[in-house]
């Protein structure tokens, strides 16, 4: 098995999701439309009813809209991993994962590539994202935008893992259903994305504690420090972390002699 | 001079909780030779395949591709297999040509390779011509064969085949059949081949009867019509499995 293999392999499995992504126009819309209805009628409703401080990254005072457009970045990731779990899940039951899996090359290696093809879909959606979310008069500084790209592939790659760890214990395509209701959701509304810590604790110690230490929270964090070309090292530690914690309970899940795949009757 | 083993297992068990799947299971497949694995439904068939494909792990026995065991050298084993699933397992929204070279890729064969590769395979099953249509578009036999196609792109020695033609009409089944059996001359491929149903044996083939998770039968058709004492392979089957349905 030489290095040549392995990068065949990887670009396979990437420009097979980008071409898949590309093609289903109603998955691209619906990425889309989510946070797009977030920003523009949450955010504006929301805004009178919460008042900002100023805290860091920001400067100055900002409008809700401008605080709330890192989380949904996070949100569009967060669905995407989700998403790239869900597709996992009916590729196994509809017996595509099996090719993958019967290829010879390590398991964790085909995860991986499978995790950076999720990735690249998300980064994608953000961009798109970010550019309607301009002319909605929501900027960063133009550094920002490319300071936010590594920051993204990192989050990316946090929340696709924790997807793919999830995808490991679904048995069945219904039992997804229970995924929106028990990670999905609680990791959203129980972050910064929404709302700032402050804020949270002034309802909750315990509310903010938790949200403090959801690995969701510290990828937004993340997102929105590099979004105004600060690097936030605390969060960048635990975001990294969570994917590394997340990736390799998930290899484990899908070694047939250690995970899930055996008590689950196969992939 | 003896053909090369392209496939050996000895000694194979497998238990779902308790439960005995397999049991002790042996036998060798040479180059060239067609071999039909028959049982009923819950035979052990689709495990057996899950652990030779090593979708599941090998906790007793041992199985061997080319030489290669398969949970210590798993990756240069599975280099050596190429498998068709019971179900499709083509990506329904890509084109022929697009699925693939998914498969090549996954196997590390460069672009010229590939396209020489797909455009032979794809020749020899007459689907050359419908290489950008998407899969969807495709009837059931020609999704198979666009499988067997693929199977076999990266040039395996041991070809196996999960009851490839169910669901098929008379006409698809039977060239699917016939295709295989040819195969197995021409390209001296080994080929296992799970199936229920018994016009798809060939008077050459090897046949391995499983019942219960235990192999009642093990030779050529002559052999298994032998022991059993009968003329027809369908008796021989209903004998060896006490009226498992065949």
């Amino acid at each position: 098995m030489n290095m040549m293999h392995y990068w065949r392999a990887m670009w396979g499995i990437i420009g097979r999701e980008l071409w898949r992504f590309v093609t289903q126009r109603e998955r691209f819309i619906s990425a889309l439309v989510r946070p797009l209805v977030w920003l523009f009628v949450f955010a504006a409703g929301f805004r009178a009813a919460l008042g900002l401080a100023i805290t860091p990254p920001y400067e100055t005072y900002i409008l809700y809209e401008v605080y709330i457009t890192p989380g949904l970045i996070g949100m569009i990731q967060l669905f995407n991993g989700m998403q790239s779990s869900l597709s996992m899940v009916y590729d196994r039951e509809m017996g595509s994962m099996r090719i993958l899996m019967v290829c010879p090359l390590p398991r964790w290696f085909l995860l991986l590539s499978k995790l950076l093809a999720g990735t690249g879909v998300s980064i994608l959606q953000v961009y798109v994202f970010l550019a309607i979310a301009w002319f909605y008069d929501i900027h960063a500084p133009w550094q920002g935008y490319l300071w936010v790209l590594p920051t993204l592939m990192l989050s990316g790659l946090m929340l696709g893992a924790l997807g793919l760890l999830l995808s490991s214990f679904i048995k069945q395509l219904e039992n997804f259903a229970g995924v929106m209701n028990f990670v999905i959701f609680p990791m959203f509304f129980m972050s910064t994305a929404l709302y700032p810590l402050w804020k949270m604790k002034e309802s909750s110690v315990l509310l903010s504690q938790m949200a403090q230490y959801n690995p969701f929270s510290q990828a937004v964090e993340l997102i929105r420090f590099a979004l105004y070309g600060q690097f936030n090292k605390y969060a960048f530690i635990y975001t990294l972390c969570a994917f590394m914690l997340f990736m390799t309970a998930a290899i484990i899940g899908y070694n047939p002699s250690k995970g899930m795949m055996v008590k689950k009757g196969g992939g | 001079m003896k053909p090369a083993i392209a496939l050996s297992i000895e000694n194979l068990s497998f238990s779902y909780s308790g439960k005995k799947a397999l049991d002790q299971v042996s036998f060798k497949i040479c180059a060239g030779e067609c071999t039909l694995l028959l049982g009923p439904n819950g035979a052990g068939k689709s495990t057996l395949f899950s652990l030779i494909t090593r979708l599941y792990d090998t906790h007793e026995g041992r199985i061997e591709l080319c030489g290669f065991d398969i949970k210590q050298q798993t990756r240069q084993a599975l280099a050596k297999l190429g498998v068709v699933f019971q179900q499709t397992t083509l990506d329904m929204d890509l084109t022929v040509m697009q699925n693939l070279r998914y498969h090549t890729a996954l196997h590390g064969l460069g672009r010229k390779e590939a396209v020489q590769r797909i455009q032979k395979e794809l020749e020899r099953l007459n689907m050359f011509d419908r290489r950008f249509e998407k899969i969807r578009q495709l009837n059931g036999g020609h999704r198979r064969r666009v499988e067997i196609a693929r199977a076999l792109l990266h040039k395996p020695a041991l070809l196996l085949l999960d009851e490839p033609t169910v669901g098929l009409d008379v006409p698809s089944r039977l060239a699917i059949v016939d295709y295989v059996h040819q195969l197995a001359v021409d390209e001296k491929l080994a080929v296992l081949w799970a199936s229920h149903l018994i016009d798809e044996i060939y008077p050459n083939d090897h046949l391995i009867v499983l019942h219960k998770g235990q192999i009642k039968a093990n030779g050529t058709v002559d052999d298994v019509l032998k022991i059993t004492n009968t003329t027809m392979v369908k008796d021989a089957f209903y004998n060896l499995t006490q009226g498992g349905q065949a």
